[in-house]
């Protein structure tokens, strides 16, 4: 008796934990689906790098949007990666223990605020403010860069963090005997020695800010251009989906489909290589 | 020349430790001589380790460590208001317990230091490598590899490694601390030539829990004791080794080194 009650609770146990891995398969296997008939029909190098999205006429070119999706993020990497790496600094070797006690929550409450209540931060503060110090609509790269920098702090600041802090003791010890500073055992042996570490989280915070939609659809501008400079609209290629997802149909909705494909292929590569990062190290 | 007839390097007078509320070592005064080795013996948990980082004063990383008392490098107090610890520390070098070299090449492991303090010249940064590898017996081992990961050598090889880095910077004095623990006998005995060889012309300070290597190589002894009652470390007997080895002053020091405890 026991052993069938035990088999049944573990089939049940094991049909959920089947249904997350099927959840993946399935979106993966439908958006595949949707979108591959349309790369295939318009040629995937025409798809990527022919810059007319003109869904009325036929022509569905996404790299305007590509180009948009790699300046974003470029721009929220370039502001967030030094402060984040920094911060993470600050909590793992220099913050005392109680002002340690308040930031780690606070940072963690940042990642939970919803993306659209960024958006509108970003709507209400940052284009005004850059439309009035800058010129321009304000809508534009910068904006969106600025959002999104904020928004990776979390990822970029807790998992360098615990990179910094799972360091064996003895490497701080033998440098500090060595008679180092704080600072010089900080950057010429602790920082090398988190490295893999400190990588893994810069490429999952700009994986995460590649796949962001609702907060930079709110303040990029949304125009399919070539941007000329940073305080140009853009597009990318979440919100060119969120966009016209809601009104698109038949071929013009499989070309959004296919954006997504990139997408996904661009976030799984970043995700596969943080992972491989992390783990050749523990293999070490 | 008797080793007591050899000068003070490092005096203490009346130095105490706390961890806290804990009084950890109480009342340490010694004179350890100079170019000599010194070995810190006691039981388990008796604070030799400790004593030997209030020597360079790695406690301070220690938040609810406290010392008070004096302390001496020659004429320079090492607990001295304005004394800068880093300053201290490139004097007083140090070799942990299990070898901890860091995770680069060997090169680096060893000019790491060196170009902290300014040392940028490249034949100079060779020199030292080459002399301090050839200090501690590595250097026809290491010489064609010197760019390769110091991780990936055998534990003993990295544990001279560690003393060639503690040599670089050219320090006078070079604590121990359980320097061989971690190593297999052979390794062992090669650390202990080197402790002979290296005392020749650095103050040496070792702390071991084997009564057997302190009697091999140390000129001086010191045996630490917790006291039953205050549950406080103190010094017990502080001697030439020869002399503590053959007729202990006091009965704790005999019965700790006959064997019967600890």
């Amino acid at each position: 008796m026991k052993s069938v009650k035990g088999d049944f609770s573990g089939k049940v146990f094991f049909v959920l934990a089947l249904s997350s891995i099927l959840a993946l398969v399935v979106i993966t296997v439908f958006i595949l689906m949707k979108g591959l008939p349309l790369i295939a029909e318009v040629g995937l190098f025409k798809f990527i790098f022919s810059t007319t999205w003109a869904p009325g006429q036929g022509e569905y070119g996404i790299g305007a949007m590509i180009l948009g999706s790699v300046i974003v993020t470029l721009g929220a990497a370039v502001i967030g990666v030094p402060i984040g790496i920094c911060c993470s600094i600050f909590m793992a070797e220099m913050a005392p223990e109680r002002m340690r006690k308040i930031f780690r929550p606070a940072i963690q409450l940042l990642a939970g605020i919803p993306s659209v209540v960024y958006g509108f931060w970003g709507l209400v503060f940052v284009v005004p403010f850059i439309r009035e110090h800058l010129g321009g609509s304000g809508y534009s790269i910068l904006a969106g860069s600025v959002v999104l920098a904020i928004m990776i702090l979390p990822t970029i600041i807790s998992i360098s963090e615990v990179s910094i802090i799972a360091l064996p003791r003895t490497y701080k010890e033998g440098a500090l005997a060595l008679g180092m500073t704080h600072w010089q055992t900080i950057y010429s042996v602790q920082l090398p020695a988190a490295k893999s570490g400190i990588v893994a989280a810069v490429i999952l915070g700009i994986g995460r800010a590649i796949g962001e939609t609702m907060a930079v659809i709110m303040v990029l501008g949304n125009a399919v251009i070539i941007p000329k400079s940073i305080i140009d609209p853009v597009r990318t290629l979440t919100t060119n989906i969120g966009i016209e997802m809601g009104y698109a149909t038949g071929k013009h909705q499989e070309a959004l489909f296919a954006t997504g494909i990139v997408l996904f292929v661009v976030i799984m590569a970043l995700n596969i290589t943080a992972q491989y990062i992390t783990r050749k190290k523990v293999k070490k | 020349m008797s080793v007591l007839d050899k000068k003070a390097k490092i005096r203490t007078k009346n130095l105490n430790l706390y961890y806290g509320n804990a009084h950890c070592l109480c009342d340490i005064t010694m004179d350890i001589p100079e170019n000599a080795i010194t070995a810190i013996i006691g039981p388990s948990g008796c604070g030799k380790s400790s004593l030997l980082r209030l020597f360079n004063r790695m406690n301070d990383l220690i938040p609810i460590a406290r010392a008070s008392g004096e302390a001496y490098l020659d004429d320079f107090s090492i607990y001295g208001k304005d004394t800068y610890v880093v300053e201290l520390r490139k004097k007083i070098g140090m070799v942990f317990q299990k070898p901890n070299v860091f995770p680069m090449s060997i090169r680096e492991n060893i000019t790491l230091a060196p170009r902290r303090q300014g040392i940028t010249n490249k034949a100079k940064l060779d020199e030292i490598v080459e002399s301090t590898l050839n200090q501690v017996g590595l250097w026809n081992d290491f010489k064609d590899i010197l760019g390769k990961p110091a991780l990936n050598r055998s534990a003993g090889e990295q544990q001279r490694l560690c003393i060639a880095r503690a040599i670089a910077i050219n320090p006078d004095v070079i604590l121990m601390d359980e320097s061989c623990s971690a190593l297999d006998p052979e390794s062992t005995m090669k650390v202990e030539e080197l402790m002979a060889s290296l005392a020749k012309k650095y103050t040496t300070i070792i702390v071991t829990h084997s009564m057997e290597q302190a009697r091999r190589v140390s000129d001086m002894s010191a045996f630490i004791m917790i006291d039953s009652e205050e549950r406080i470390g103190r010094l017990v007997e502080y001697a030439p080794t020869m002399e503590m080895f053959s007729t202990p002053k006091d009965k704790r020091t005999e019965d700790y080194i006959t064997g019967r405890f600890g």
